[in-house]
């Protein structure tokens, strides 16, 4: 049975309709996935001497002991937003004569094939061998050391999916274990109570009594069994409904009325915005990397080359406008049929569009307005560069949009997403950003540091000035992809 | 009021349609019938311009479908699910459509009230996004807000499938009665042959692409298709 599930799994990632589609975005996780195996296999390698460096006369392992707690911690936490349960199609096996606990146990099993658990274990084995090549302790020891060590990374994989169902739906539950986690972080800080030595020091007697080494093991099982108890709860049809229907926003952004003719447009991106997870989040982003300047305004490194600052102006007043901009008009690409077929103007659904981002381009540079603590000049070009993102940026984005063809389901987490990316979303980024910067550079080494900004202004001013006119030829071109546009944003799968 | 000529759709080498010539007048309900992949809903989506013809054109009040934007005022449409929008409540679905179509909040609100009926208390009210309705339910938000804003072409793709056998009796009902007062013109597709002859005044039946009967309903009708579909033998009802 086992091998059926196995076998049902491979046609599914193989059949699914973007497979060979996107080989660029399969490079870039390939290009990722090998650069964090060498990161942690060098640091695996590197950790003997660099402790055995910076912590003379003492013993390495019992100082790497000390660390764990927090790294587990650490490792929960970004597992938390990274790592997902692995999802299995269980409605057409629900009415077959499969026991569920062999479908659970599948799932359970198959979230152990995670690259999260195949990272620790980098740093884990390279450092066990080394303190076994030194002699520091027998093999025997170390070895269930580093056994210990690998099932608590296994019970970080599995205490991550109970939290996640536990906590997810519920996101306030999480505040009373975030005070008792963060009480006894400040505990441990301030060497009132040091948990996370206590932590190595029973880690530690592992190497003294290796059959402790149990402990972990049997704390795995129970993790193991919890969430199998917790799946098995869950495997109904309707167990992922009853969380959906209650709590609906039903805003009206009235506000929007005053916009005439592209209201509803801008009334209905609105909603869109704020039902769903994953624009939604474009937002909170937006709203991060305002502070992108602090780190470059801070430092006397940069202050020589000014030209820099316009990529940090672009950036922060821009932040939306590339994360949102970019996947225009996939965000409506579950009822792309509907607007191409109903009384929607395609300029005018452009237009709306353009002034949705405008909206959010100038509201990003008045929130940015304290950057005037670091000069009059980094305020100015701030402004200029909204006024440029606003005249160039956005009409190059919806032109970049007519491209798309990949089809974003909206409740889709957004971390590592990368539905509805394809080369275009790559190759998009460069005229946003390259070229202000190549242009400023230009008036900057040629003339002055005035004449760039007076230059960048311009363009964006008659950027604004013909922003009809090219809205109409934008629009003839997404008419002209239509077609190609619908077929594409139909095809389902990521 | 829509004139096809022509008009053939070819994917990678197979025929999916291929209609010499079409015409269905202003203020006729038109019925179309077939079994799968007679090629209902392509002619419906080239009728949207949802997809490009091989060859040919379509005329919708004599505009070229695929060549301007002229036909959308008045024509509106419900094909599938793909016409909603899930984040919506039902209510701010009707609110937009009725936007895109000059109408305003009261005018789409007489409309509704009129469907009451209809909606049979599942729709209105009930503070639920669209995409947490049932099947059925979605179908019956899709259709009626392919009524909003007076449109003079209303193009429905299986409109009785999915739905309560109260709520298709309904639909009927609604059908016939526009089709009736109004000069509006229906184009309607269905498996279910008693229910598109209760409606319709003509129907067409199509097979692999191509129109196979054109029939003006009469008493005789249902038992003609009957016949036709059970493979030429006559049926005993």
């Amino acid at each position: 049975m086992f091998k059926r599930l196995i076998s049902l799994e491979w046609k599914s990632f193989f059949r699914s309709a973007s497979m060979g589609k996107s080989i660029g975005l399969k490079i870039l996780m390939i290009f990722l996935g090998v650069y964090f195996t060498a990161i942690f296999l060098l640091f695996g390698i590197g950790l003997y001497p660099l402790v055995e460096k910076y912590f003379p006369g003492e013993t390495p392992l019992f100082v790497v002991n000390r660390f764990v707690l927090v790294w587990l911690l650490v490792e929960l936490a970004y597992r938390f937003l990274l790592q997902t349960l692995p999802v299995l199609n269980i409605k057409p096996l629900l009415i077959l004569p499969i026991k569920k606990r062999k479908v659970v146990n599948f799932v359970l099993l198959k979230s152990l094939y995670s690259f999260f658990n195949f990272l620790p274990l980098l740093v884990i084995i390279p450092f066990g061998i080394f303190n076994i090549y030194k002699e520091q302790f027998a093999p025997g020891p170390v070895l269930a050391w580093m056994i210990g060590m690998t099932a608590l990374t296994f019970c970080v994989n599995y205490a991550n999916f109970i939290i996640k169902k536990r906590f997810t739906e519920n996101l306030k539950a999480l505040i009373p274990v975030l005070v008792v986690v963060s009480g006894l972080a400040i505990l441990d800080y301030f060497k009132i109570f040091e948990i996370s030595v206590w932590f190595g020091k029973g880690l530690n007697e592992i190497l003294f009594y290796p059959i402790l080494a149990l402990i972990p093991i049997l704390l795995f099982f129970v993790l193991y069994l919890w969430n199998r108890k917790n799946l098995e709860s869950k495997f109904y049809l309707d167990a992922t409904l009853k969380e959906q229907t209650k709590n609906i926003n039903t805003r009206e952004f009235l506000w929007t009325r005053r916009f005439g003719d592209i209201a509803p447009y801008l009334q209905q991106d609105l909603k869109l915005i704020w039902r769903n997870k994953r624009p939604k989040t474009s937002i909170y982003m937006s709203i991060l990397f305002l502070g992108y300047g602090l780190f470059f305004y801070t430092q006397d490194t940069y202050q020589d080359i000014p030209w820099f600052f316009v990529f940090v102006g672009i950036f922060i007043t821009g932040m939306f406008m590339i994360n949102f901009g970019q996947f225009i008009p996939a965000w409506d690409s579950n009822y792309y049929p509907m607007i191409m077929a109903q009384n929607i103007p395609m300029n005018r659904y452009l237009t709306a569009k353009a002034g949705l981002i405008t909206f959010s381009v100038v509201a990003l540079a008045i929130l940015a307005t304290p950057y005037a603590y670091f000069g009059w000049r980094i305020f100015l070009l701030n402004i200029i560069c909204a006024v440029y993102n606003i005249g160039v940026n956005i009409p190059i984005l919806l032109y970049a949009g007519s491209f798309n063809r990949k089809r974003i389901d909206l409740d889709k987490s957004p971390f590592m997403n990368y539905q509805g990316a394809g080369a275009a979303q790559w190759l998009v980024g460069i005229p946003l950003m390259v070229i202000p910067v190549f242009l400023f550079w230009i008036f900057y080494k040629f003339i002055s540091y005035e004449s760039g900004m007076i230059f960048l202004f311009g363009l964006g001013v008659l950027g604004l000035f013909l922003r009809s006119r090219l809205i109409d030829s934008i629009a003839q071109i997404y008419k002209r992809n239509k077609y190609a546009m619908i077929e594409g944003f139909k095809q389902q799968g990521d | 009021m829509i004139t096809a000529t022509n008009l053939k759709k070819i994917y990678n080498g197979t025929t999916v349609l291929n209609i010499e010539h079409l015409d269905i007048p202003t203020g006729q309900s038109f019925g179309l019938v077939g079994n799968n992949g007679a090629g209902k809903t392509t002619f419906f989506s080239l009728l949207l311009d949802l997809i490009q013809p091989t060859t040919g054109n379509i005329f919708n009040n004599e505009i070229t479908v695929s060549q301007s934007e002229a036909w959308k005022p008045f024509t509106s449409s419900f094909i599938d699910e793909s016409f909603l929008i899930g984040y919506l409540t039902p209510e701010e679905y009707f609110y937009f459509i009725g936007d895109l179509r000059q109408q305003n909040k009261a005018d789409v609100d007489a409309l509704l009230s009129t469907f009451e009926d209809f909606f049979n208390d599942e729709i209105l009210k009930k503070r639920k996004y669209l995409r947490d309705l049932s099947k059925g339910n979605q179908k019956k938000v899709g259709i009626v807000a392919a009524l909003i804003g007076n449109p003079k072409v209303v193009i429905l793709d299986e409109p009785f499938a999915n739905l309560d056998p109260t709520t298709q009796i309904r639909l009927k009902k609604i059908i016939r009665e526009l089709g009736a007062s109004q000069d509006t013109t229906f184009l309607i597709s269905s498996h279910d042959l008693i229910h598109i002859t209760e409606v319709c005044e003509r129907i067409v039946v199509m097979d692999k692409g191509i129109l196979v009967k054109d029939i003006i309903t009469s008493e005789a009708t249902l038992k003609e298709l009957e016949t036709y579909f059970s493979g030429g033998q006559t049926v005993e009802i």
